[in-house]
């Protein structure tokens, strides 16, 4: 279980301090299914940032499994059992997507076991296992490699920060029957930083965060209805049509 | 001959765990402390000056020869002129590699002088490895010279790796291609306290459709300093590329200085060089898969050097 409680992201802007996230109290039960969304620019990264521990919060605690993990480091979050899918994967010359998985998992995996993470994600295994995680993997491919990481690590919780983001369309839609494997399989809580409206739709729970506040909260059937149309959630021939997200 | 510091530094520079099968010399502080010579491969001591001559039959395939050298004793200057005479249409692999354990307060020296004949359409892949250990103070010294002189069709396939211990190197290597020859050369490099590498070379493409691929990847740690020249000249309708691709880290100094000269308006050249510290955003990474900042940066550092 993750909680937050009066958590708020200060920075230093031009005229003074800006507030990116202002007092936000959150709860993610075990088990559960969570989909953040809500306007861009409104803090949801941060969000995500603040729990794995790369950003710290100006003020308020944070809590994981009842154990007050706001001054612990990226690393021990990551060893207690916090996972965290980059908006943008990171690329590393010379190292292999093997060697990648073997990292995630924390032991020597066999080509064979690390293959099945990465047929989990779509990717034909034997393709990818000795390409190096480097400028030759498109965007789609880099964006799955970064989710069979998290699939690897096998952690209580695994936030993911706009897997959407920098993907074409066509691998979308496949990467969204990753996610929907994913909410019937899990043994963790899972939480997405989406606008994606076939995301929301899997989701046991949707927060909406605004400006830095959480706007609405409450289980997908009472939350979602209010948000079809809007930028929250988009459909995806909509963004299409208006000419969103091409990349 | 061998003892156990010999042993061990045969290991790292030539991952020799045994007597190796097919032909070798292994040189032990400037004497000859083991030899085998195949039916296709036959080494011979030099008159005059220290070295040997490695003579490669025409058409030999699929045979090795190792010849690693190593340095246990402080204070050894060492000298060896080794020239190969790889005979035609051979395709063989040579390991060649210098260790040198050091626990005394002399500075300890091999420069070696190798000459590559390589005959038309003759395959070579060579390997050269540098290794230093040793805590006394005297210093660690490698200045290879390699020097490879390419018949038509030939390829020489080269890895150059110094990754730890030697103070100071200065390696040169010159290369000339006649028609159709192809060179690769792929340098691993890291260097960590105040060692020196200095890594130059000159490779002209003499021939018709020759062609040569200069790499280097390294690592400058601590205040230690490299410089990379690489230079490619086209003398005929020729394809080269060379690139230098380096992490710097603390208080190191990394010079790079790749050259192309064209000669002929069909030599086409490319040159890319690029020197960055490690990105942030990756041990950022790392660490979210829950490895700490040092082990993050290692593994950083490994795999851009595999």
């Amino acid at each position: 279980m993750l909680t937050l409680e009066n958590v708020s992201f200060e920075v230093q802007a031009e005229k003074g301090q800006k507030e990116i996230i202002q007092n936000i109290n959150l709860t993610i039960n075990g088990h559960k299914f969570v989909v953040i969304t809500g306007p861009n620019g409104g803090g949801k990264s941060t969000l995500a940032k603040l729990i794995a521990g790369i950003e710290r919060p100006s003020s308020g605690r944070i809590y994981f499994d009842g154990i007050d993990i706001t001054d612990m480091n990226i690393t021990d979050r990551a060893n207690m059992g916090i996972s965290f899918a980059f908006q943008q994967p990171v690329r590393f010359k010379g190292v292999q997507v093997l060697d990648l998985i073997r990292l995630a998992a924390k032991k020597n995996l066999s080509p064979v076991e690390a293959c099945q993470y990465l047929s989990e994600v779509g990717l034909c295994a034997k393709d990818y296992i000795n390409r190096e995680v480097n400028s030759s993997l498109s965007g789609g491919e880099l964006k799955r490699i970064e989710i069979a990481t998290v699939l690897a690590r096998g952690t209580k919780m695994s936030v993911f920060d706009e897997p959407e983001a920098g993907i074409d369309l066509w691998s979308f839609q496949n990467l969204i029957q990753v996610f929907e494997r994913m909410r019937r399989t899990t043994n963790g809580s899972i939480l997405i930083i989406s606008h994606q409206e076939r995301i929301l739709n899997i989701a046991d729970e949707i927060v909406v965060i605004a400006d830095g506040k959480i706007s609405k909260q409450g289980p997908k059937d009472e939350i979602l209805p209010g948000l079809l149309g809007t930028a929250s959630a988009i459909d995806t021939c909509e963004k299409f049509n208006l000419g969103g997200d091409r990349a | 001959m061998i003892d156990q510091i010999q042993q061990r530094i045969l290991e790292e520079v030539a991952d020799l765990h045994e007597v190796p099968a097919g032909a070798y010399n292994i040189r032990a502080n400037g004497a000859m402390a083991g030899r085998n010579t195949t039916a296709n491969i036959d080494i011979v001591s030099k008159e005059g000056v220290s070295g040997i001559d490695i003579r490669i039959q025409p058409g030999t395939r699929q045979e090795s020869v190792h010849i690693p050298v190593v340095l246990s004793k402080s204070g050894v200057k060492d000298l060896v002129y080794n020239d190969f005479y790889i005979g035609n249409d051979s395709d063989v692999v040579i390991v060649a590699g210098c260790g040198i354990h050091n626990g005394g307060d002399q500075d300890s020296q091999h420069d070696g002088i190798h000459r590559f004949y390589v005959g038309k359409n003759a395959r070579v892949k060579y390997v050269e490895k540098h290794y230093g250990e040793g805590d006394g103070n005297g210093k660690r010294i490698l200045n290879p010279v390699t020097e490879v002189y390419m018949e038509e069709g030939s390829t020489m396939e080269m890895e150059m790796i110094q990754i730890k211990g030697v103070d100071s190197t200065n390696r040169t290597t010159l290369a000339d291609l006649a028609a159709g020859a192809r060179m690769i050369v792929r340098e691993r490099l890291l260097t960590h306290g105040d060692q020196q590498a200095i890594s130059g070379y000159t490779v002209n493409l003499n021939g018709d459709d020759s062609s040569a691929d200069v790499v280097s990847r390294s690592v400058a740690k601590d205040t230690s300093f490299q410089r990379f020249d690489s230079q490619i000249v086209g003398n005929a309708r020729c394809s080269g590329h060379t690139e230098c691709d380096a992490i710097i880290m603390d208080d190191a100094r990394i010079l790079a200085v790749p050259g192309l000269e064209a000669n002929n308006i069909d030599a086409a050249l490319i040159h890319e060089a690029a020197i960055g510290k490690i990105a942030g955003e990756q041990i950022v990474k790392l660490m979210t898969l829950g490895l700490t900042e040092e082990e993050a940066e290692a593994q950083i550092v490994n795999g851009f050097l595999k």
